[in-house]
């Protein structure tokens, strides 16, 4: 009798926790807002791997680990491409999502290369991390510096370390404005804004329009999480209003009077234009509030483009993306933001690997890449291809050309992950209510005293 | 375990001493498994982690070469405002939820341990918030208290106990409430079982005897069950501020790398694995150790007055 009740007891806790887990589970790959799936997967397929005998005849039969791409669609296309290397190479590839927190990303990968660990053959990194990797990463140019020759040579110029190629561009990152079109023209605007005070004007008519039907509207969503979303976000706010890129010439320049009025600016908006939970917003819930209809403007990465336009988005064919607003002194700009492809240098299948990383970097699986995922090309010729510019429109001239700005990982190296949460944590606390004058003068110290480590 | 390994006192014949030194051999033979395990388990990583707080080495070792430093990690603990605010936040919570969880406990174990119909079925239910991983339970709260499609904000709303929609987790004056509340709806149930195997021990007979003496029930709980419920009492107390001095995850799924609600394991996660920094992070592991142990000081000593 005991036994029995004892056996209901431990079966229904179970159950429960199992039905908790799985729903967690399921939502977490669905998430909350209904998920758009892309439409155009249809329409093209992963491209064939060019001399795909010969690579066979000599690795066939190898397994190789890919840290790959976990935001919006990444992991798809992730999958889809290795499975077509796959069957065309006859060498595994053991697809893994890295976090979608890049700093963490980093975190991973810095905790493997330290145990000089061979579980790791192909990695996705970071425009900002091949200084700190450099050591850790095995040379491409003897076997890819040709391939190397039809990419943007900014780009190879930033992989390579010391004259060894230690990494290849694979997709290009730069930010954007997401706007409702349909709701530009409701409320009466012909153009979106040119300046950010406009943006928060037309932000806040929005959305007051727009909370009588729909309660959880957002006149502006972007990323406030304390991550590295949220320095690449900030340094477009400061940069555009003339505030400098935190650190100019060596130099630490982030407190500075500019800086403080746009940062000041944005926090006075924190819970007014945007929601108030917007300081914990990665790239994914800004996706969804925009792709749901619940913000009338979004700053996100290129490749929500193919999201937001997908079947089951609710604003598909109702929005544009432009150059983000500037300051009432400045101009506009976008963080630069794109990933590389890196062999470890304690992999146990280096050749195979590069085999998988010439695939991934040619030019026809990064044109596959921008149609499918809507990501930017590492191959400017790619800009001319009618098919990808019809689907991404953000490369005409007049979004494209848009100033670039870097993050200031020349000037920090290995340091630069510090430094960026120095950044981000700082700015996220002036987004939960601290004054840019309380915050800015301690970033700036431990920017200074990391700089003098570097 | 000391008490086998003293030697004995001072033998008087000679074959005394050779079978007191046989048995000390035995002893410390069987010992042996015990101390092995224990000094690869617990002792040498606290002494490597003890050495390393005096060097200055860095996760990637191939970059700077590893010094020793003396006490300059230290040195420089002392002044870090960022780990003074960890200690300080990680304490609230400490305290916050410890007297929670025991208080409400307590009430559903006095509860659970009276008879009534559907006990058996009360006792598993309780059980079910604890039994869901930490991060599971953690973002299951993240989207339910969310500010634009979160479930408490709609309800709240609706029912016009809220005004409007709260950023529970991302406004700084109710973040450390609502992970406090997290937790405390998470390890009552745990709190409860402790407290309510402590209170099976307790002889029926005791309160039948009160009975025919006229004491009344709430003399009963103050004067009978209170006192011989204090064992376990102190252990769960123990578990529990242990445990929440090292708490991680739900913050960890809550604020990430937010800086005003980090907690001490968060911040020494991040500068050893974010950072890179293992000698100051191995300082900051043997802050967290001491203060730990502190706690533990205070505790064993208040067991010792007690059973005195």
């Amino acid at each position: 009798m005991k036994h029995r009740a004892l056996l209901i007891v431990a079966g229904l806790v179970g159950a429960v926790t199992l039905a908790a887990s799985l729903s967690v589970a399921a939502a977490g790959t669905s998430s909350p807002a209904s998920h758009a799936t892309p439409a155009k997967s249809a329409a093209i397929a992963p491209p064939k791997v060019p001399n795909a005998a010969a690579i066979k005849a000599k690795y066939h039969g190898q397994k190789i680990t890919f840290i790959g791409d976990s935001v919006g669609n990444g992991h798809v296309r992730d999958l889809k491409l290795a499975s077509r290397f796959s069957t065309d190479t006859g060498i595994k590839v053991n697809v893994v999502p890295h976090p979608a927190a890049s700093d963490q990303a980093y975190a991973d990968l810095v905790r493997n290369f330290s145990q000089k660990s061979s579980s790791i053959d192909v990695a996705m990194i970071d425009v900002v991390w091949p200084g700190a990797f450099a050591p850790y990463l095995v040379n491409l140019k003897p076997k890819l510096a040709k391939q190397a020759k039809i990419h943007a040579a900014g780009i190879v110029g930033a992989d390579t370390v010391g004259g060894k190629l230690v990494a290849m561009p694979w997709f290009g990152d730069f930010g954007l404005l997401y706007y409702r079109t349909d709701l530009l023209k409701k409320y009466g605007y012909k153009a979106p804004p040119k300046t950010w005070s406009d943006l928060f004007k037309m932000a806040a008519k929005i959305q007051a329009g727009e909370r009588k039907t729909n309660s959880s509207f957002s006149g502006f969503v972007f990323q406030g999480n304390a991550y590295e979303g949220l320095t690449c976000n900030a340094l477009e706010w400061i940069a555009s209003a003339g505030g400098g890129h935190y650190i100019d010439g060596g130099k630490v320049t982030i407190d500075n009077a500019k800086a403080r009025t746009i940062l000041d600016a944005m926090r006075s908006q924190i819970g007014k234009v945007t929601p108030r939970g917007v300081t914990s917003y990665q790239e994914d819930q800004t996706e969804h509030a925009f792709t749901s209809g619940d913000a009338a403007f979004a700053r996100n990465w290129p490749y929500q483009y193919g999201i937001s336009s997908a079947a089951g988005s609710k604003v598909k064919g109702k929005f544009s993306v432009t150059v983000l607003p500037h300051g009432a002194a400045g101009t506009s700009v976008a963080t630069v933001g794109g990933w590389q492809l890196a062999v470890s240098k304690y992999s146990k299948h280096q050749s195979a690997a590069i085999e998988f990383v010439r695939y991934m970097t040619s030019k026809p699986v990064e044109r596959f890449d921008a149609i499918f995922n809507s990501n930017v090309p590492t191959i400017p010729s790619l800009a001319f291809d009618k098919a990808v510019v019809r689907t991404n429109p953000y490369l005409k001239p007049a979004t494209a050309s848009v100033a670039r700005v870097a993050r200031p990982s020349k000037f920090l190296k290995t340091h630069y992950n510090e430094a960026s949460k120095a950044i981000y944590q700082g700015i996220n606390q002036i987004l939960n209510g601290a004054s840019a004058s309380s915050q800015l003068p301690q970033i700036k110290s431990k920017l200074q005293q990391i700089l003098q480590g570097a | 375990m000391s008490s086998v390994a003293t030697p004995a006192p001072v033998p008087r014949r000679r074959r005394r001493t050779k079978l007191h030194s046989r048995q000390a051999r035995l002893a410390w033979l069987l010992l042996l498994p015990a101390l092995a395990a224990v000094s690869f388990v617990a002792i040498y990583p606290l002494g490597k982690t003890i050495y390393e707080s005096f060097t200055n080495q860095e996760f990637l070792a191939g970059i700077t070469p590893t010094k020793w430093v003396g006490l300059h990690n230290y040195r420089v603990l002392f002044h870090d405002t960022f780990f003074r605010n960890s200690v300080i936040e990680t304490v609230k919570f400490t305290g916050i939820t410890v007297v929670f969880e025991f208080a409400l406990g307590l009430i559903i174990a006095l509860v659970v341990n009276s008879s009534f119909k559907g006990r058996g079925l009360m006792r598993a239910v309780m059980l079910v918030p604890w039994a869901i991983p930490t991060v599971v339970a953690a973002k299951m709260w993240q989207w339910m208290l969310d500010d634009t499609f979160g479930v408490v904000n709609d309800l709240g709303v609706r029912t016009h106990i809220l005004s409007h929609s709260r950023a529970w987790i991302s406004d700084p004056s109710t973040s450390l409430a609502s992970v406090c509340a997290v937790d405390i709806w998470k390890t009552t149930p745990f709190v409860a079982l402790l407290l309510l195997a402590g209170l099976q021990v307790i002889p029926r007979d005791l309160y039948e005897a009160a009975d025919v003496d006229g004491a009344s029930k709430l003399q009963q709980f103050w004067r009978i069950t209170l006192p011989l419920l204090r064992p376990a009492i102190l252990v769960t107390l123990i578990f529990r501020t242990l445990d929440a001095l090292r708490v991680f995850d739900v913050f960890y799924v809550f604020f990430g790398q937010r800086p005003d609600t980090q907690t001490m394991a968060i911040y020494n996660q991040s500068t050893i694995v974010g950072d890179g920094h293992v000698g100051y992070g191995a300082a900051i592991s043997v802050a967290i150790f001491l203060i730990i142990s502190l706690f533990v000081v205070i505790y064993v000593t208040f067991m010792r007055v007690t059973e005195e």
